[in-house]
């Protein structure tokens, strides 16, 4: 049985003409099924590769250059990804007690998941959220200014979701 | 008399990513007249002839980039807009495209028409996620407002923009890292030559761009070129090399400043007055004892070392223009990202950071960067943990000298930069790092984290 959904697959497909080639819909695709699933399966890198006309070792070679992807069952990402900035700008203002404080928080290291399957904490270099110092990028979207108790609270509010 | 925003005058406005509200503005009007009345070859010329040099980093003259392209090339010439600002500290790209998202749309336009290109690739980093829900609704309203799509205007001209999102890695920033990452395959730079405008995105002709250069492309055209020249500095007559370093320019504040933010200013402002009079003064009362002048690639500023010859002023003091920074052995302007760092703040710590940094980012294709980073940050490590060795210091500058496009041991110039923060920090702050090691003092941070492999 296909492991992509059909609305993965049509999201897909729908993204083919915008390229000269297929094999440039391998990122997009690669999104689009992390973001869904939660990690990458070897399934579902099989069936990207069939979709783009590529081989399997292809689609797994550019997931693995980027260690945004997680591609094992354990490593499965939360309902929500939190990424502590460790940038200088951020290290300068205290990010490093920041990541400590998380990690204690939540009781996991950087690339974990919680217990209950709803965070995975991570580190990231620098995330562009200099004037708001120290930073975390939620999913994809900015929070500046994170102090110890803005960090509890946010746990507080993805725990309860 | 204050300097009135060019660049970030539309931030803050409601509905950023409307076409109806930039056309309220004024926007458009530009990108309208072009294509009804001029040809490709005039607004060319007219970047060129503003002296307009790219944003990104480099600083080369956009216009002269341009003329690369083979000429009556049968298509397709692809453009790819690099969003994948990564450089440490750097945050003036994301501002324009989460705020103006249009004013850069409307330069991917003119630049396209005038390179005769019908496809643009806008390739965003993927923590960029507010921006590229901005930049995806501008997009779409340029759509339905027959703005992009197939013959626009009746011009005969077609455009079409495709927003490509990254996936967390810096290397995407070099410019064919990025190509190769928008084809699909892993972020390693390509061999230069041939260089993208002969043989770039899919083999194509291409022209790799950044964000804020494509906001002044359309303020040149808005404007005009005497505009555009009547701010920055004037090429240096004794040097005939030198393209000058005009126009309005984003800088970035961050680091231990009262308000971190980003301004916008004609080019060539001073570190000082940056930090004193737009980033509110060194928080805590404290005074600045280092400065990155432009994103960790560029190295740092003694903040108290003289310049020669000139009296009472010091490295703070120097202009943020294409030249300036390398007066004192930076590597260059770079993304002008200033952070600056307090006195009460160790330069191991720092160095340190800036080491874990590039070791991380090292795409791994050359072995001297992928290595050389990896040795410097363990070294560095050895520092903060205080159990660094004489010869230590001299170690990382011998490593940092030698890797990097400029010794010629590596593809591209991330390991240039990877060395520059290294060989800069040791040499202006020598007697810090060695008292350090004499004292054996260890760092507080020594145990925050552990190391991790390259990426």
């Amino acid at each position: 049985m296909a492991v992509l959904s059909e609305r993965i697959r049509s999201e897909i497909t729908a993204l083919l003409p915008k390229y000269p080639r297929k094999q440039a819909v391998t990122l997009p695709a690669l999104h689009l099924v992390h973001d869904e699933m939660r990690y990458v399966s070897s399934e579902a890198i099989v069936e990207i590769a069939e979709m783009l006309d590529l081989h399997p070792s292809e689609v797994q070679d550019t997931m693995t250059f980027y260690a945004f992807f997680k591609d094992r069952e354990p490593d499965k990402l939360g309902t929500d990804r939190v990424w502590v900035c460790r940038g200088l700008a951020c290290m300068l203002r205290g990010a490093y007690e920041l990541i400590e404080h998380c990690e204690h928080k939540l009781n996991v290291h950087c690339g974990e998941r919680t217990a209950d399957g709803k965070i995975t904490l991570e580190f990231a270099e620098c995330i562009g959220a200099c004037d708001g110092a120290p930073a975390v990028l939620l999913n994809d979207v900015h929070v500046m200014d994170v102090t110890h108790d803005k960090a509890d609270a946010l746990f507080g509010e993805l725990q309860a979701k | 008399m204050p300097y009135e925003p060019v660049l970030l005058a539309r931030v803050g406005k409601p509905n950023p990513a409307s076409v109806e509200a930039y056309r309220g503005d004024g926007g458009y009007a530009v990108f309208e007249r072009v294509l009804a009345e001029v040809k490709p070859l005039e607004v060319v010329t007219q970047v060129k002839d503003s002296g307009l040099r790219g944003r990104g980093g480099a600083g080369f003259p956009t216009g002269l980039k341009w003329t690369f392209l083979p000429k009556e090339h049968p298509g397709p010439i692809y453009m790819c807009i690099n969003a994948d600002e990564s450089e440490p500290c750097t945050y003036n790209n994301r501002i324009l495209m989460e705020k103006d998202p249009h004013q850069v749309l409307e330069g991917i336009m003119l630049s396209c028409f005038a390179v005769k290109s019908e496809c643009a690739y806008f390739y965003l980093r993927y923590e960029y996620g507010d921006a590229y829900r901005t930049l995806l609704a501008a997009v779409n309203d340029c759509y339905a407002a027959g703005l992009l799509g197939k013959n626009i205007r009746n011009s005969g001209f077609s455009l079409d923009i495709v927003l490509h999102r990254g996936a967390g890695a810096y290397i995407c920033g070099e410019e064919t890292g990025l190509i190769e990452s928008l084809e699909g395959k892993r972020a390693w730079p390509r061999i230069k030559p041939p260089f993208p405008a002969i043989e770039g995105a899919f083999r194509k002709p291409t022209i790799v761009n950044n964000v804020e250069t494509m906001a002044c492309v359309t303020q040149v055209m808005r404007h005009g070129v005497d505009w555009f020249k009547s701010f920055g500095i004037a090429p240096d007559p004794k040097n005939p090399r030198d393209a000058g370093s005009y126009g309005p320019k984003l800088y970035t504040i961050a680091g231990h400043v009262n308000e971190p933010r980003c301004v916008e200013l004609p080019m060539g402002v001073t570190i000082r007055d940056l930090v004193e009079k737009h980033g509110g003064g060194v928080w805590k009362g404290r005074k600045a004892k280092a400065i990155n002048p432009g994103g960790l690639s560029m190295g740092f500023a003694d903040v108290n070392a003289p310049l020669k010859g000139e009296d009472g002023k010091t490295e703070y003091d120097i202009p943020l223009d294409f030249n300036g920074p390398g007066k004192i052995g930076c590597l260059g302007l770079g993304t002008a990202a200033i952070t600056v760092i307090d006195d009460q703040t160790s330069m191991v710590d720092v160095l340190h950071n800036v080491c874990q940094f590039f070791s991380h980012e090292s795409c791994g294709q050359c072995t001297p960067c992928r290595e050389g980073t990896g040795w410097m940050l363990k070294i560095t490590d050895r520092l903060r943990r205080g159990q660094g060795r004489r010869e230590d210091l001299d170690i990382l500058i011998d490593v940092a000298d030698r890797i990097g496009i400029m010794p010629g041991t590596t593809i591209c110039g991330l390991a240039d930069g990877a060395g520059w923060p290294v060989k800069t920090a040791i040499r202006k702050f020598r007697a810090e790092f060695e008292a350090s090691i004499k004292d054996g003092t260890r760092s507080r941070h020594a145990k925050s984290l552990e190391l991790v492999g390259a990426h």
